[in-house]
């Protein structure tokens, strides 16, 4: 073992970058009952995007640029593929979900000819800071606190606004809630809009801190952010955050120790495999919602 | 007086098979207007039809004289009409304040004297405004149901079963919250499996069987009604 302050760190940061994908999945989960597998790819042609924008304008205007467009895109994807699909069985929409997210991984194969691109150096968040005795990238620093100032903002909507509280009364009961003059089109949109646009802001933190995107580099942390929420209950935004910290600290731990660096990935599915057995609802899931 | 809602041939199929087969009645403004049947006759449906969640295959819907008929449920909520669900289906994870703020999710000016309207008519709902409506006791869900119903201002308000599953003494309540808020100008328009007491407030009632109206007339007319008696209020002829 050789434990430092960096792998801490590190692994906080990996935790808020995965909270911020997985709070899109967990809330998509949460109002349709469906596992949007595009997710993931979404968070990587973000990533993408903002490659070919900086060849275009300056990084000050690529940023929200990029945001708007991930978030776009996320709305694009319901209303096209999971909305003709409303009243169609839930095996219907997961298999769109998934037809979508090879759709997108196959764009982008074709536009970038399946070369890594170079990730845009972010200044300031790229820059090294000291901290506690240990050097690291900004951005280290900068993504927990980020995530959580989103993740109080996301909860007080949720708790405190008409639309929050129409969530809710969606989350639980279509026809009643359109019975009360909510039209459930509009709030499910709303949910992919929220969703894109923390994996958007999430996408810029990830690849900040990893420099370089591929076509499949939304598999590996979209993956692990489902998982986290699965761990945290999915459908709770909460559990999907506690979810996402426990997988990215306890990563950067196993990869600190030598001889079982190499199982830190495998570490995460393991986790997956013993939370579907001995408590499938996650830490915080209710009891009662049943599973894909 | 007008008529509020017209219904005109209305026709409801699911998959192929005509729940609803060509019905028409009136509800006159002002009155409570029941309709009776059996299981499966086609009560909700209709209810659900007139609300907007269920496509009609034809017919109209009349309401204020405008076919509301084709529109979306908000829209229909928006012209004056909610609907009090089969089964109360309160939002379990909201409380029951929040429960009563979504009834006027549409709405756009003040809600505090509607609030304090419903709270004076079901003082237990006041009591337990900070409660998930989840926790609630069914009658006290089904209060909160109606509640809900009147927060969006309507002027003709459906029900559907409210006395479904409800002690007697929470029925006779239920019953005499529909006579008041009728007396206070909303129309009611209710589904009953308790004819007997159905009948007894309504001014004018209809029978449906089997997606079709066979019996028409005022509330105490089919209480004395043979046919009614023998089939819907458990009497020997
Ligand atoms: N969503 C649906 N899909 C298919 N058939 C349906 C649907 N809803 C209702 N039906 C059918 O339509 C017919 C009328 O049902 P409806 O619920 O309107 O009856 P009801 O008079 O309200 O009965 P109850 O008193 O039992 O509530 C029934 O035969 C029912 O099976
Ligand atoms: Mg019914």
């Amino acid at each position: 073992m050789n434990l430092t302050i960096d792998h801490i760190l590190a692994g906080i940061s990996a935790g808020g970058q995965y909270a911020l994908i997985a709070i899109g999945y967990t809330m998509v989960y949460g109002i349709l009952r469906l596992i949007n597998f595009a997710h993931g790819d979404v968070f990587m042609a973000s990533g993408l995007i903002i490659v070919y924008l900086t060849t275009a304008m300056p990084l000050q205007y690529a940023i929200p640029v990029v945001i708007i467009a991930t978030v776009f895109i996320g709305f694009l994807i319901e209303r096209a593929a999971y909305k003709p699909l409303r009243s169609a069985p839930r095996m219907s929409v997961m298999i769109s979900a998934i037809g979508v997210s090879y759709l997108i991984q196959n764009l982008a194969l074709y536009i970038t000819g399946g070369l890594p691109q170079t990730y845009p150096a972010i200044p300031w968040i790229s820059d090294s800071v000291e901290l506690f005795g240990a050097v690291t990238k900004r951005v280290t620093v900068v993504t927990p606190v980020l995530t959580l100032v989103l993740v109080v903002a996301l909860v007080v909507l949720i708790r405190y606004t008409k639309i929050g509280m129409a969530m809710r009364a969606v989350s639980k009961d279509f026809e009643t809630s359109q019975l009360m003059g909510i039209k459930i089109n509009k709030v499910i949109s709303t949910t992919f809009i929220i969703g894109s646009f923390l994996a958007a802001i999430g996408s810029l933190l990830y690849f900040s801190s990893y420099q370089s995107v591929t076509p499949t580099s939304g598999a590996m942390p979209g993956l692990k952010a489902f998982v986290a929420a699965v761990f945290g209950g999915i459908g709770s935004i909460p559990g999907a955050v506690v979810g996402a910290f426990v997988i990215g600290i306890c990563e950067n731990i196993i990869k600190s120790s030598t001889e079982f660096s190499i199982f830190s990935d495998a570490f995460t599915f393991a986790l997956l495999i013993i939370v579907l057995c001995v408590r499938p609802t996650g830490i915080f899931g209710e009891k009662t919602t049943d599973k894909v | 007086m007008s008529n509020i809602l017209e219904i005109k041939n209305l026709s409801v199929s699911y998959g192929g098979i005509e729940a609803i087969k060509g019905i028409s009645f009136d509800v006159e403004e002002g009155k409570i207007v029941t309709l009776i049947g059996s299981n499966g006759a086609g009560k909700s449906s209709t209810l659900r039809s007139i609300a907007g969640i269920v496509k009609a295959k034809h017919g109209e819907v009349l309401f204020e004289g405008k076919n509301i008929l084709g529109m979306s449920p908000d829209q229909i909520v928006k012209h004056g009409v909610t609907l009090v669900p089969e089964g109360r289906h309160v939002f379990p994870n909201l409380t029951v304040l929040e429960n009563l703020k979504i009834g006027a999710y549409l709405r756009k000016d003040n809600i505090a004297d509607d609030l304090e309207y419903v709270y004076s008519l079901f003082p237990r709902l006041k009591e337990r405004s900070w409660q998930l409506a989840g926790t609630l006791s069914g009658g006290e869900q089904q209060m909160l149901a109606v509640g809900r119903a009147l927060m969006a201002r309507p002027k003709l308000v459906m029900m559907d079963e409210p006395s479904l599953g409800l002690a007697p003494i929470v029925v006779q309540g239920i019953f005499d919250i529909i006579r008041q808020i009728n007396k206070e100008g909303i129309t009611v328009l209710l589904i009953e499996q308790n004819a007997n007491m159905a009948l007894k407030v309504a001014d004018s009632a209809f029978v449906m069987q089997t997606g079709e109206i066979t019996l028409s007339g005022t509330g105490a007319e089919l209480l004395a009604n043979e046919e009614v008696k023998e089939a819907y209020l458990g009497k020997k002829k």
